[in-house]
């Protein structure tokens, strides 16, 4: 690492500390899950992995969290494109509690929206009668979802959007364009990748989620049982080894998550890029 | 298309960006609003586009109302400042856009589409980058995309708002020429906003002179430069020496100076007199002539050489007068060294206008 | 000269306020969008809220109360704090530390090192508190050594607090890092050569520059701190007054249908919340701060 110190002192000191910490805190847990792997031999890795309890969950887990995110790419979208283009009572409001779910320990959502949803809830027993069950089946997992990702999108979008010039708009309406196609020839390639990027940031928080979910999932195994849960399941059974196969999946699945993130912020960077 | 303006006012808030303009534009000519920033020509030049609503008056297209028409159907060009190109698409598809958003009905086949865009791209010189994005050209060419996406729907009249503001001294230059040549192909109605007198001067046929929200002046190039209606315009339009001073009977009285001039306006009356640079004439200071200055500066290169002179008084007036550079090398002047000046030519306009 | 005051009488009636701007839409279109986008924040935001407070009075005051000055509630409030008040300190000195290094100097793999710094944002809290067990827990790479010593880390404090510590592990370093980037370093420069030392210059010129935004990252730091349920339930333990924060204490409470007290106890994490979002609102409302977040940005 050869760097361009300059004139400002402590960077040595800086960044070794920053190693060292980074080493100790994260990385040295995430090893322990890798090394655990590779004790385990690929024979019993692929067992534990394909058992279809397992692979239910999996499919549980990343179903949930795409269906998820997808419906929060919608309305983060909406959200933001409602507070940064209209004005209406109680706008500060909404915006602050936009991120509520960043703020709220996740147990606390869980109960609450189980208290909402169970059929002996506020809504529960609204929807019972309409014949929709929520709490405690594979649906209330995904309105936890939702619940918990909303923030990523509206967060990422709402600063490309008000930074967004109208002159484009109008240069567009000016060309004979209609409001929708202003809307979608315009804006919407202008917001697309940020959207894109809150959609895979509520995405990766959603596989990983436990809190707000096993209060509301039911946790009934092949229907309503998600991986993290699957994962204390084996521990508490003092299976640390089916607890890694299961984990590494997810671990792998999560760096990748975190490479196209990044890539996509990048991508999203450039195609917002003040080049003018 | 003629484009007429009748009485039209805006304000935003407390701020009256137009206070009752009405002005004809005809037919094929390519018009200047000219002015310093803040008098209203961007937001006259959005009204007529569209772009603005008018708190009241009307803007006729051909004669016919055309206040109420949407910017989508009023079928004008407009160049942003900024160019306003879209990033996410290329050059290509930035052109092609108007056609591609008509309804299907009269969009043409893409084929069609394709050769239209290609016509303009040759039009503006750059065919040759059709395939880039913005991001990529340089602001030259981005102008030129621009004009060239304005027209790919075929307006009927064109509108730029500061088209060279963004661009570097040389390539201003470059591009100005340019505009007028393409006007002179084209043909079609254009109004473009500026702050830069020497370039409405050089580009329009017809320059309009604006100032906090009203017209101060329609003319050629030559009228407003050489018979400037107001003393802001006299100010606005080039360098400019002011004389203040009150009417006699026989001229302007000047601080202890009289300047001869044939009085248009009763004596006794507070005026403000200009003449330009080359108006002005350098004699030494015992001829008892003009007013009494003292030289500054002499830049003796170029063609003529001009002189920079101090005023009498607190604060003192600057001047500047143009003469050639053999009359210069005669009067032997050097800094420091007193003389008077006498105009060949005063405009005097009555009131104290602000300075 | 005064143009306002001169306005002309009008002979045009004033007829414009029908015709809507360029940039916007019809009213029934924006109408219909706000209403949609209400009902989506009343749903999935206001209502999980309401019934937090709702269901924790739902038996009243002193029940409420009874709940909250339980010794199990107050054994979980303490290590609740216990916890936050390691991890955000150790989190806090990490991200200036980690800040400074890749703001102001240039070297090789720091896209890597910001990469491995937002880890803990993508791996899943259960498998942060899984590999904690595997260190730590009896088979673990440590676990002879801890047992020989007689050193407790799992089921105990310590693992909370290291649950605690790698799950708000990013936050600060996220918030200073691009904020310090888009400072440059011309100002610590300057500085530098006026005679000033390092620690001066850093106490100096870059730490006021960067408070609300270091203040901002101990919020969102302390807020999951208190906050975080799964990588602390793994190694937990869950035993009851000794290692059960207070989220953990909220679930003890639900599963042994004290729905009251779990819900008293979550409004008290809630409460934490909504401080939490105001004192973030109130800095992001800060002038300076969003401009310089704004210009971090691209």
């Amino acid at each position: 690492m050869a760097a361009h110190t300059g004139v400002l002192p402590g960077f040595r000191l800086t960044l070794g500390y920053t190693l060292l910490y980074l080493s100790l805190i994260v990385l040295l847990p995430v090893a322990a899950v890798f090394g655990k792997t590779l004790e385990l031999g690929w024979g019993e890795f692929v067992d534990v992995v394909s058992n279809p309890r397992v692979l239910a969950a999996y499919r549980l887990s990343f179903g949930a969290a795409l269906a998820a995110a997808a419906i929060d790419a919608v309305f983060g979208l909406l959200l933001a494109w409602v507070l940064v283009r209209y004005s209406f009572p109680g706008k500060r409001l909404v915006d602050a509690l936009i991120d509520l779910p960043f703020a709220l320990p996740t147990a606390v959502a869980g109960i609450a929206l189980t208290a909402l949803y169970a059929p002996n809830g506020w809504l529960g027993g609204w929807l019972a009668a309409l014949g929709v069950k929520v709490a405690f089946t594979p649906l209330g997992i995904l309105v936890a979802l939702v619940f918990i990702g909303i923030p990523f999108v509206v967060r990422t979008v709402q600063p490309v959007l008000e930074e967004f010039e109208p002159e484009f708009e109008e240069a567009a309406a000016s060309l004979g364009a209609s409001r929708w196609q202003v809307f979608r020839h315009v804006i919407l390639p202008h917001v697309l990748p940020a959207t894109v990027t809150g959609f895979a940031l509520a995405f990766a928080r959603a596989v990983g989620e436990y809190g707000s979910v096993i209060f509301i999932a039911g946790n009934i195994p092949f229907v309503s049982e998600i991986v993290p849960l699957l994962i204390i399941g084996q521990l508490e059974q003092y299976d640390e080894a089916g607890a890694t196969a299961i984990a590494t999946v997810m671990l792998v699945i999560s760096f990748t998550l975190l490479l196209v993130i990044n890539a996509l912020q990048a991508w999203a960077a450039r195609r917002g890029g003040k080049e003018q | 298309m003629s484009i007429e303006v009748r009485h039209i006012c805006k304000r935003f808030g407390a701020f009256t960006a137009l206070a009752d303009v009405s002005l004809a534009f005809p037919d094929g000519e390519l018009v200047a609003l000219l002015g310093p920033s803040g008098c209203g020509k961007t937001t006259l030049l959005r009204v007529i586009a569209g772009l603005e609503q008018p708190d009241s008056g009307q803007v006729l297209f051909d004669g016919e109302d055309a206040s109420d028409t949407h910017v989508r159907e009023r079928r004008v060009g407009f160049v942003f400042q900024h160019y306003a190109l879209f990033r996410h698409m290329s050059v290509f598809d930035n052109v092609a856009f108007g056609l591609r958003m008509k309804p299907r009905r009269e969009r043409p086949s893409e084929a069609e589409i394709r050769r239209r865009v290609m016509a303009l791209l040759e039009l503006v010189q750059l065919d040759w980058i059709a395939d880039r994005f913005p991001s990529q050209l340089s602001g030259g060419q981005r102008q030129r995309i621009a004009l060239a996406r304005a027209l790919a729907v075929e307006p009927k009249v064109l509108l730029l708002d500061e088209p060279f503001g963004a661009l570097d001294a040389k390539v201003r230059k470059e591009l100005r020429r340019w505009l007028r040549r393409l006007h002179d192909e084209l043909h079609v109605t254009s109004i473009f906003v500026t702050h830069d007198q020497e370039e409405a001067l050089e580009v329009a046929d017809r320059v309009v002179l604006m100032h906090r929200g009203r017209v101060e002046q329609v003319g050629s190039p030559e009228e407003v430069y050489h018979h400037p209606a107001t003393p802001f315009v006299y100010d606005f339009l080039g360098s400019v020496n002011r004389f203040e001073g009150r009417m006699e009977a026989t001229g302007l009285r000047v601080g202890e100076s009289l300047l001869p001039h044939e009085a248009p306006l009763p004596a006794g009356e507070e005026v403000v007199a200009f003449a330009r640079p080359f108006e002005l004439d350098i004699v030494p200071a015992e001829s008892g002539q003009g007013v009494p200055a003292r030289v500054a500066r002499i830049l003796a290169f170029g063609a003529s050489a001009r002189v920079e002179l101090d005023g009498e008084g607190e604060p003192a007036r600057r001047f500047e007068v143009e003469l050639p550079r053999e009359r210069c090398a005669a009067l032997a002047l050097s800094p420091g060294q007193p003389v008077r000046l006498v105009p060949a030519r005063l405009r005097v306009f009555a009131g104290r206008a602000e300075p | 000269m005064d143009a306002v005051a001169a306005l002309p009488a009008l002979e045009l009636p004033a007829r414009r306020a029908a015709v809507r701007p360029v940039t916007t839409e019809p009213v029934w279109v924006r109408r219909a969008l706000i209403a949609l986008a209400l009902a989506f924040f009343g749903l999935f935001l206001l209502l999980p809220l309401a019934a937090v407070f709702v269901e924790a009075l739902r038996k009243g005051w002193a029940v409420y109360l009874a709940a909250l000055v339980e010794p199990d509630a107050l054994a979980a409030l303490k290590l609740t704090l216990l916890a936050a008040a390691i991890a955000v300190p150790l989190n806090l000195v990490f991200g200036v530390a980690a800040a400074w290094a890749i703001a102001k100097f240039s070297f090789r793999g720091k896209a890597l090192l910001l990469t491995l710094i937002d880890l803990p944002f993508s791996v899943s809290p259960v498998v942060a508190g899984l590999g904690l067990v595997l260190l730590f827990g009896s088979s673990g790479w440590f676990g002879a050594w801890l047992a020989a010593h007689e050193v407790k880390i799992l089921f105990a404090v310590p693992g909370i607090v290291l649950a605690t510590v790698f799950v708000t592990f990013p936050f600060v370093a996220r918030e200073l890092v691009p904020l310090m980037q888009a400072q440059g370093r011309e100002e610590e420069e300057a500085a530098v050569v006026l005679g000033a030392s390092g620690w001066r210059t850093f106490w100096h010129v870059t730490l006021p520059n960067v408070k609300w935004g270091l203040l901002y990252g101990v919020i969102l730091t302390n807020a999951r701190a208190m906050g975080e349920f799964g990588a602390v339930s793994v190694v937990s333990g869950h035993i009851r007054g000794q290692t059960t924060t207070l989220p953990l204490h909220v679930e003890i409470l639900y599963n042994e249908y004290q729905f009251s007290a779990a819900f008293a106890v979550a409004s008290l994490l809630a409460l934490l919340a909504l401080v939490t979002l105001v004192v973030k609102h109130a800095i992001e409302r800060r002038g300076d701060f969003a401009a310089l977040r704004r210009g971090s940005r691209t």
